[in-house]
């Protein structure tokens, strides 16, 4: 294990946790631009935690220590998993702990820790937030796992660092497997991470909120994590979506490390404004589905995937021919 | 070669469109969208007929290609939007089986296909052969479509789109129908529309409704 | 540090082989099971006396079986002078052998120290009767594992059928707990004839029913593959596959809790070596319709069973369910395994089957921990049904912890074991677009897919069944006064625990023993690239995964961030009421319910079941809400084929007249028929 590699490691997570509320605060600017409003400053998301962070924690009289827990270990899979996903380099010591697979596996033990937290006061709105959140949940792996099953056919391995550095060696020109995966991603993306179409992150409907129900007994530090941890869920899935779609710009095993990294860096960012802007574009054209339509939302993304996978064995495997 | 190269991935890729607006077609509820989809169902036609003009260089494929273009992406959906707008028929229009397992079916229709199609592409000979298998899921996504509706109007586009896919299966198969063919099946395909268009002002007017769910008081009983 | 040759040492200079252990351990459990016949009705000699010894019988058998398959020795036979006068007992300890045990004598232990504390007085059966029903049943485990001919496989697999028939009803008084005990008998008989059938059929024209005979019979495709099939329905029927698995739903909630957990930890594992003893090792040809026909039992079995969960408000039921739902994985694997090696694909078919018998050990350990814990709910509440629990943790913290991790690890959720043997599966399946069938190479990879979901409907049961026991507030106001475990029943959930976190963290050591078996059977190991810190099956720039590193990541932060949060801000708190919106009042029955977690389930997957429901209307006086779920087979196949049975019985016992004189003239007509056809 090189020196290079662990300060890499420790930049990319360190860079992670730094600039996760930053890309929602930019989200939230664009949607606001493109709805013809004022937006709040950049900066805002930071000061929001600052100010949770401070605050005394009020805790419901029957809340267990699985709920006070919550909010950490949800925070601490967010952060390993941003150490994991080559988001500026391959060569990390952390991205051999997880593969793809193993990486959906750790966004679910997130979400299951949430889901109980939300079960263990009681009330209404925390348990069908519950049940709402696992349901979209398994309705979304299928499409998340046929996505990297197309990516495997492409470059034989799950493992994010093998993907990024196949990549580099043989880029793809416009194949339509890609893009129906790239497709496909982006539908599960806004799935997962409580946006419109599936969930709108801004409601105080609380029976129309998915992601939010949930948070509704947090408070003080623990709303603070929580949001973070939220935060980081996003930026990592469209670091997710980068290392699968578009890696370049990522310092791959063996470039020269500096300039290297700085490059990844600033590629890194560009790519957040745009994926940012592009969010914020889906989200304010689409209208929020009822709740029983997101099945439907979560086949159309599973098909597409399968598609990919189906038009990449027909056409793929015989374009030498 | 590098430009048959380029022009096999772009077909690739129209063919693969292809295969994604059938699925829309069978997901999507309004009659309206349905007609703009075969539109851009018509359009990526016209776009991959002409590039496999251009790479194999037959004009008479430069003719059909205008052909349809003129029919299908412009003359049939103005007719249809007309007709549905004449018939007030702009609403939801209803399925018989739900979405998620139409699609499930639709998915095992194409795999179907494509198993079909693998052995079926290695006689052909031309750039496009391996996009039978597309072609052929087409045809049976069309058909899946026609019998999971239950108002008219969609039942008609459907038809419509499973003549696309024979004219997709031809074009990648032979290089497209001798001309006179040609003619002869779009002349029906517009005939056809007249008649069907006739008939769904008759039904209206003795049903009431264009669900089609009413002729079966037809039956002997 | 390497255990190797110590281990090696220590079984070298035993001077009898591992296999003369194994039989004396298992003569100890029928030992212990008749001296608990001495003091039949106390339950301090009994629980408290015998148990434990059991458990240590069990963990001695888990460390022979642990040494032999590290070491490798070849396989050891034996027969002893028991049996048949031409067909003594043959048995034989080799790696499949050797996996089985392991699992049988690490769960085993478990619950039997479980079962220790857990027995209490006045419960149905005498304490030491039930003893030796419980050691006897684990003793015919452990030699229909080790047998090597089909007369003692067929004596220790009644044993066990009619050892658990009768813990099942141990609390015969209640009719539906007889019902259950009845189906579930039949059922086990059934399959019993079934399994009997497909031993005669391999013994290839030999006539001798030693399993190295029928190795070395050569049959046709055809009767290859009715044996085959005949053992998947024999076995498949004892393992709780669908279209057999209706006695496992009932069985398994009206057994206490302890007997749930051996049935579903061991006996349904029993099965699955079963399957595999047959179908890789006395079979040695193998076709990928078999594979391709487990392989759809199995992912059938799974989703239907992960649906079926969702639904229950049963607590135990929900278990059963779910025990389904896990066997149709290993299943699964198993199917994979068997199309990978009908296809030359020797490696891949590696993969399949480790990950299949991971999962067997990782199902056994959190399946019986969940059991258990249900047993401990149960004992402390009076209660099974879902509708009547709920704020548990509270008042049952030991209890609570380990049914976490337990539910945790049923989850498929890193860093524990259930997620090891499911990304090993969800792996094998990658590389199924490589078999060279035209249309399997097309439809299996969308059997991924399936898994996907039904792992991930397995994770949204789970949340279900520990949120509304454990979490929320009490349903009921004598919830109250619930209390926690005993000590023995808590050394007994935390050996289960820490077997779940120990094999998800250094998942390469039950790798190995896996890679024991499948290089016994495909001359494969997976254990390329494995090392304390990772496992990586294939190759480790095509997927790794490291729970070790998961686990000390993960704890790493949330302990940063703990103490950074207190020093840089504050640690401050203070109780309150809970929020809920502002709305003033919140009481238990405003929290979901058990049918309400179950409804998305009911909506999206209406066609598998058959409700009933009953609904109010508005100007009812007593509004009633009624909802019974059914399983359609039940009706579409079993109530018929019953009733066919009965007319055919109702045909045949027209015979039956009832006057001496028509008896006498059966007889009459069978010498007369004798001396035609004989002289």
């Amino acid at each position: 294990m090189r020196a290079i590699s662990l300060i890499q490691q420790f930049a990319e997570i360190v860079l992670a946790v730094a600039i996760a509320p930053l890309f929602a605060g930019w989200i939230a600017q664009c949607r606001a631009w493109l709805q013809n409003r004022s937006a709040p400053p950049l900066t805002q998301p930071y000061r929001m935690l600052r100010k949770l962070f401070h605050k005394d924690v009020a805790l419901a009289a029957n809340a267990s220590p699985l709920f006070r827990l919550a909010p950490y270990v949800l925070f601490g899979t967010m952060v390993l998993a941003a150490g994991i996903i080559p988001s500026i380099a391959t060569d990390l010591p952390f991205a051999r702990a997880a593969d793809a697979i193993a990486l959906i596996g750790l966004f679910a033990t997130a979400r299951v820790f949430m889901a109980l937290a939300a079960m263990d006061i009681g009330t209404a709105f925390g348990t069908l937030g519950a049940r709402r959140e696992m349901m979209i949940g398994f309705l979304a792996e299928p499409a998340l796992l046929m996505v990297l099953f197309n990516a495997f056919l492409l470059y034989g391995s799950t493992a994010l660092p093998s993907l990024v550095d196949g990549h580099a060696t043989h880029p793809s020109v416009i194949d339509p497997s890609v893009i129906f995966a790239a497709i496909a991603f982006v539908m599960v993306l806004l799935a997962e991470n409580a946006r419109i179409p599936i969930d709108n992150p801004a409601t105080h409907l609380e029976l129309t909120m998915i992601h939010e129900a949930m948070l509704l007994e947090y408070s003080a530090r623990h709303l603070a994590l929580v949001e973070w941890a939220t935060d980081l869920k996003l930026f990592n899935y469209a670091c997710i979506g980068f290392a699968l779609f578009v890696p370049w710009g990522i310092a791959i095993h063996g470039a020269d490390s500096s300039s290297a990294l700085l490059l990844a860096v600033a590629a890194l960012v560009a790519k957040l404004i745009l994926a940012g802007a592009a969010l914020a574009l889906i989200e304010s054209l689409s209208a929020k589905l009822r709740i029983f339509r997101a099945p439907e939302y979560l086949a159309m993304a599973f098909l597409l995937a399968v598609l990919g996978l189906l038009v990449h064995l027909l056409l793929g495997a015989n374009v030498n021919a | 070669m590098h430009r048959s190269h380029l022009i096999a991935e772009l077909l690739r890729l129209l063919a693969a469109g292809l295969l994604l607006i059938s699925f829309a077609m069978l997901s999507r509820r309004r009659t309206q969208r349905l007609i703009t989809l075969y539109a851009w169902q018509g359009a990526i036609l016209f776009l991959s007929t002409c590039l496999v003009a251009y790479d194999a260089g037959l004009t008479e494929l430069y003719y059909s290609a205008a052909l349809t273009l003129l029919l299908k992406v412009i003359t049939l959906p103005w007719i249809l939007h007309r007709l549905i707008r004449r018939l007030g028929a702009q609403w939801d229009s209803e399925q018989l089986v739900n979405i998620p397992v139409t699609m499930l079916v639709g998915l095992a229709l194409v795999i179907f296909a494509f198993g079909l199609a693998q052995p079926i592409s290695m006689l052909a000979t031309t750039i496009t052969r391996h996009t039978i298998g597309i072609a052929l899921a087409v045809i049976l996504l069309s058909f899946l479509m026609m019998i999971t509706r239950r108002k008219a109007v969609t039942q008609v586009v459907g038809f419509l789109a499973m003549e696309n896919g024979l004219f997709f299966a031809a074009t990648s198969a032979t290089y497209g129908m001798p001309m006179v063919i040609e003619l002869g099946i779009a002349l029906d395909m517009l005939v056809g529309v007249f008649i069907l268009g006739i008939f769904f002002f008759q039904i209206r007017e003795q049903f009431d409704s264009l669900d089609l769910h009413h002729l079966e008081s037809l039956r002997e009983d | 540090m390497n255990a190797e040759p110590w281990l090696s040492y220590a079984s070298a200079s035993l001077p009898v082989q591992a296999l003369s252990w194994l039989l004396i351990l298992a003569a100890c459990w029928c030992l212990l099971g008749l001296i608990g016949l001495l003091r039949p009705r106390s339950i301090h000699f009994v629980a408290h006396a015998l148990f434990p010894l059991g458990a240590l019988v069990c963990v001695g058998i888990m460390l022979l079986a642990g040494s032999f398959l590290a070491t490798g020795h070849a396989a050891e036979t034996m027969i002893l002078p028991l049996g048949l006068p031409d067909l003594p007992f043959h048995l034989r300890l080799d790696a499949l052998s050797g996996f089985f045990l392991l699992l049988l004598g690490m769960a085993g232990a478990g619950i039997s120290i479980f079962a220790a504390g857990y027995f209490r007085a006045g419960e149905g059966t005498a304490p030491g009767l039930m003893g030796l029903q419980y050691h006897i049943f684990l003793a015919s485990m452990a030699l229909v594992i080790l047998a090597d001919d089909a007369y003692l496989f067929m004596v220790a697999w009644e044993t066990m059928a009619l050892s658990s028939y009768f813990l099942v009803t141990s609390q015969h008084r209640i009719p539906e707990i007889r019902r259950a005990g009845f189906l579930y008998i039949l059922m086990a008989h059934l399959g019993a004839l079934c399994i009997l059938l497909s031993f005669g059929v391999m013994q290839g024209g030999s006539w001798l029913f030693t399993f190295d005979a029928m190795r070395a019979a050569s049959l046709t495709p055809f009767w290859a593959t009715t044996a085959f099939i005949l053992a998947l329905l024999g076995f498949g029927a004892k393992a709780g596959l669908v279209p057999m698995h209706v006695w496992l739903p009932e069985a398994h909630p009206a057994a206490p809790s302890p007997v749930s957990a051996m049935m579903s930890g061991l006996m349904l594992k029993t099965a699955v070596y079963a399957m595999l003893r047959v179908g890789f090792d006395l079979l040695h040809v193998r076709f990928w319709q078999w594979g391709a026909l487990v392989l759809a039992l199995g992912l059938f079995s799974a989703l239907f069973g992960a649906i079926f969960a969702a639904v229950q408000t049963d607590m135990k039921r929900l278990l059963a369910y779910s025990s389904i739902e896990n066997i149709g994985l290993i299943f699964t694997g198993i199917g994979l395994a068997i199309l990978f090696d009908a296809s030359n694909l020797r490696l891949f078919a590696a993969l399949a089957l480790a990950a299949a018998l991971l999962h067997a050990l990782n199902h056994s350990l959190f399946k019986s921990l969940l059991f258990l814990a249900t047993g401990s709910v149960l004992h402390a509440t009076r209660q099974r049904s879902l509708g009547k629990l709920g704020g548990l943790i509270r008042t049952m913290p030991w209890v609570a912890t380990f049914a976490l991790v337990g539910t945790l690890a049923i989850a498929g959720l890193p860093p524990l074991n259930g997620f090891v043997s499911e990304w090993l599966l969800l792996q094998s399946f990658l590389f199924t677009p490589q078999l060279p069938h035209a249309f399997l190479n097309m439809l299996i990879p969308l059997g991924a897919a399936a898994l996907a979901l039904t792992v991930a409907l397995a994770a949204y049961v789970m949340v279900k069944f520990y949120g509304i026991i454990f979490l929320g507030q009490p349903r009921e106001a004598t919830l109250a006064q619930a209390h926690d475990a005993n000590w023995l029943e808590r050394l007994g959930l935390f050996w289960l625990a820490a077997g779940c976190v120990a094999i998800g963290v250094q998942p390469q050591v039950a790798l190995r023993a896996a890679g024991a078996v499948t290089g016994m059977l495909f001359g494969q190991a997976v254990t390329s690239g494995a090392s304390i810190w990772q496992i990586a099956p294939i190759a480790p720039e095509q997927a790794s995964y490291s729970g070790l590193i998961f686990l000390a990541g993960i704890l790493a932060v949330v302990g940063i961030t703990f103490v950074g949060v207190r020093l840089l801000a504050h640690g401050r708190m203070r109780r309150t009421d809970a929020w809920d919106c502002g709305y003033p009042w919140q009481n238990s029955r405003m929290q979901d319910t058990a049918e309400g977690f179950g409804q998305p389930i009911r909506h999206m997957f209406g066609a598998f079941f058959r409700m009933e429901r009953e609904l109010p209307a508005p100007a009812d006086a007593t509004p009633r809400y009624r909802i019974q779920i059914e399983d359609r087979l039940w009706r579409a196949l079993y109530l018929p084929t019953a009733r066919g049975v009965q007319r055919l019985a109702d045909a045949v016992s027209v015979l039956q007249g009832g006057r001496l004189s028509i008896y006498l003239l059966y007889s009459f007509l069978t010498l007369i028929g004798l001396l035609v056809f004989v002289l």
